[in-house]
């Protein structure tokens, strides 16, 4: 017995419509256009089809090395997220109890989610800049600088990554049953072995999501990077700097290839979550099923 | 109590007492558990987030010249921000009208995320009735945001360019004669623009808390006679307000501090606080620059605290 639907639902359902349409339309232009013809332009419409473009991405022809640029931000993104899993893991586990500095380390991540990146960037820059400048005064004349991919650029996007991480450790723990630890501690395991054979397995689909988090916002950040990574661009860094210069629609491959990457991680992510949850509900439990 | 007192008194008197003294020796205090749980993520804030913070205070109170920073006081990168203020009153200096059009900027992002995200998140909480339908449709509005920003900002070239999709439209309908200019490199470009990135931000928060709201509410609004306008101003806006809060800081920091989609989406010829300090960075004006940083953070800090005593005021009321 199904009521009818209002007026507004069709109102809005169109209003959903529209913004749906505006959310992907752009994005599907220049997927389509990535795969002009050798002698197309930026604009519609196609001059033939080709992935002429995409190939010359990949033979390094461009100016800029994007090869190197790719492997860097890969580099980059693996580490944020195995980094950004452990950290969180753990804060949120020492979230389940009060301890001190408890809300001082709560208001550093929401404060570091909400600070204008350029800040963010400008300080750790000017932090490294400090630390390069005493080094040199106290150590080592030649020194070069402390910036790099795996120090303040790593740094840089911890802070945008982690904040992220531990606020989808509170959902998780929002809604994780304590009994369950309650009955291992009972049947005699160890803190650890609680953690590795009770708690990880049944929050482990939402740790994947953490990761995935991790690595695609590590992978498309640019704002925190611009200023905190010193002499190396990744790639993001690489597409904003082609907009500016750019005349053939190898920026729209560019676009194309680092989406596919995205859009490749979430996919396995995504995959292996339902796998995980699949196993949990046809494993977790024996629970109704007979005494033998 | 017993055992433990008698182990403390007399070890060895209880058989066993060895090997359960020693259990207890590596057994860590709860206290320090939680810090070496929750120290690391600690440090990362205080290396790369808080010092860093401090450092954006120190600096912006340093001197410097074309090639370095100077390490003692001068106010030099504030006088420098605001050189020539005074003397153009009543007129605003470039530093004035450049957080006036950063505002102006920042307040049409946030009105259209707003309405746009409110709406959104109002037929995703209350009229898609189907969880699964709720999950997909949701998901379909968060994939765009799991790609590059650069990429969705140059999505919008091909559309908008002289020679863009909507520009030959309109051409073909007969609707314009020429090309039209405004559409890119323009204000409009970088409001769209921000308006397609950063609606997520707002569709989020103030979903959660509509689909929180306890439907009998709303029943019963109906049933005390109100019409649908009133219940969704006396009943659903109240309560999802502090989504609304939460959505409006996120749009309302990043906006602020945006410099890269209003440099791609301005065709660089637009002023705004964060390309300000990009500029000045360019330069190695770090003084300079992080006297802006703490300019922008101020106003920042000041929108939110603003924000956040409209709703605790509302609520107590």
């Amino acid at each position: 017995m199904k009521e009818g639907r209002p007026r507004s639902f069709y109102v809005l359902a169109i209003f959903f419509a529209a913004y749906v349409l505006f959310l992907y339309g752009p994005m599907i232009a220049i997927y389509v256009l990535s795969f002009q013809g050798p002698q197309g332009g930026l604009t519609f419409p196609m001059n033939g089809v080709s992935t002429f473009w995409i190939a010359k991405l990949f033979q390094g022809t461009g100016i800029v090395d994007l090869g190197a640029a790719f492997r860097r931000s890969l580099l980059l993104g693996v580490i944020v997220m195995i980094v950004t899993v452990v950290l969180s893991v753990a804060a949120g586990m020492a979230f389940r109890r009060k301890f001190k500095a408890q809300s001082l380390l709560f208001y550093s991540a929401i404060a570091s989610l909400i600070v204008p990146s350029i800040i963010t960037s400008l300080g750790i820059s000017l932090e490294f800049r400090i630390i390069d400048d005493l080094i040199k005064a106290h150590w080592n004349e030649s020194f070069e600088t402390s910036m790099g991919l795996l120090t303040s650029g790593l740094g840089a996007h911890l802070t945008w990554t982690l904040p992220f991480g531990l606020l989808i450790m509170f959902a998780i723990f929002n809604r994780f049953d304590p009994r369950l630890e309650e009955a291992a501690r009972d049947l005699g395991a160890t803190p650890w072995q609680t953690f590795r054979h009770v708690v990880l397995p049944i929050i482990l689909p939402s740790v994947i999501g953490i990761g995935l988090f991790g690595f695609t916002l590590s992978w498309d950040e640019l704002a925190r990077s611009s200023q905190a990574i010193g002499a190396v661009n990744t790639l993001p860094l690489d597409l904003q700097g082609l907009t500016t210069t750019v005349t053939n629609p190898d920026i729209y491959a560019l676009g194309t290839v680092i989406s596919a990457v995205s859009f490749t991680v979430i996919t396995l992510a995504l995959g292996t979550i339902h796998v995980l949850n699949k196993r949990q509900a046809a494993k977790g439990s024996d629970a109704g099923k007979g005494l033998v | 109590m017993s055992e433990e007192v008698l182990q403390q008194a007399s070890p060895g008197l209880i058989p066993g007492s060895g090997t359960a003294r020693a259990a207890k020796a590596t057994r860590l205090s709860p206290s320090f558990i939680s810090w070496l749980q929750a120290g690391p993520m600690m440090l990362v804030f205080l290396a790369f987030f808080l010092i860093p913070l401090v450092f954006v205070v120190i600096v912006s109170f340093w001197d410097y010249n074309e090639y370095q920073l100077l390490p003692h006081f001068s106010g030099r990168g504030y006088t420098d921000t605001f050189e020539g203020c005074l003397a153009q009153l009543p007129d605003l200096c470039t530093i004035g009208k450049t957080y006036l059009k950063t505002l102006k900027l920042c307040f049409m992002v946030w009105a259209i995320t707003l309405f746009i995200g409110f709406w959104v998140a109002y037929f995703l909480a209350f009229h898609v009735r189907s969880k699964t339908w709720q999950m997909g449709l949701s998901l379909l509005c968060t994939i765009p945001f799991w790609t590059s920003n650069v990429i969705r900002m140059i999505a919008w070239i091909p559309l908008l360019g002289r020679n863009g999709l909507v520009n030959s439209g309109l051409v073909k309908t007969g609707l314009i004669n020429h090309p039209v200019e405004w559409l890119l490199f323009s204000e409009f470009s970088v409001v769209l623009a921000l308006v397609h990135l950063f609606t997520f931000f707002m569709v989020v928060p103030i979903f959660n808390s509509m689909v929180r709201i306890d439907k009998s509410l709303i029943e019963a609004a109906y049933d005390a006679g109100a019409t649908g306008f009133q219940t969704l101003v006396n009943v659903i806006i109240p309560l999802a307000k502090p989504g609304i809060v939460i959505g409006s800081i996120f749009v309302i920091t990043i906006v602020m501090g945006d410099f890269i989609t209003i440099g791609v989406m301005g065709g660089q010829q637009i002023a705004a606080a964060g390309k300000i300090i990009e500029t000045r960075v360019n330069a190695l004006q770090f003084p300079a620059a992080a006297a802006n940083a703490v300019i922008l953070l101020a106003i920042t800090f000041l929108i939110i605290t603003m924000m956040s005593r409209i709703v605790d005021i509302k609520k107590e009321l």
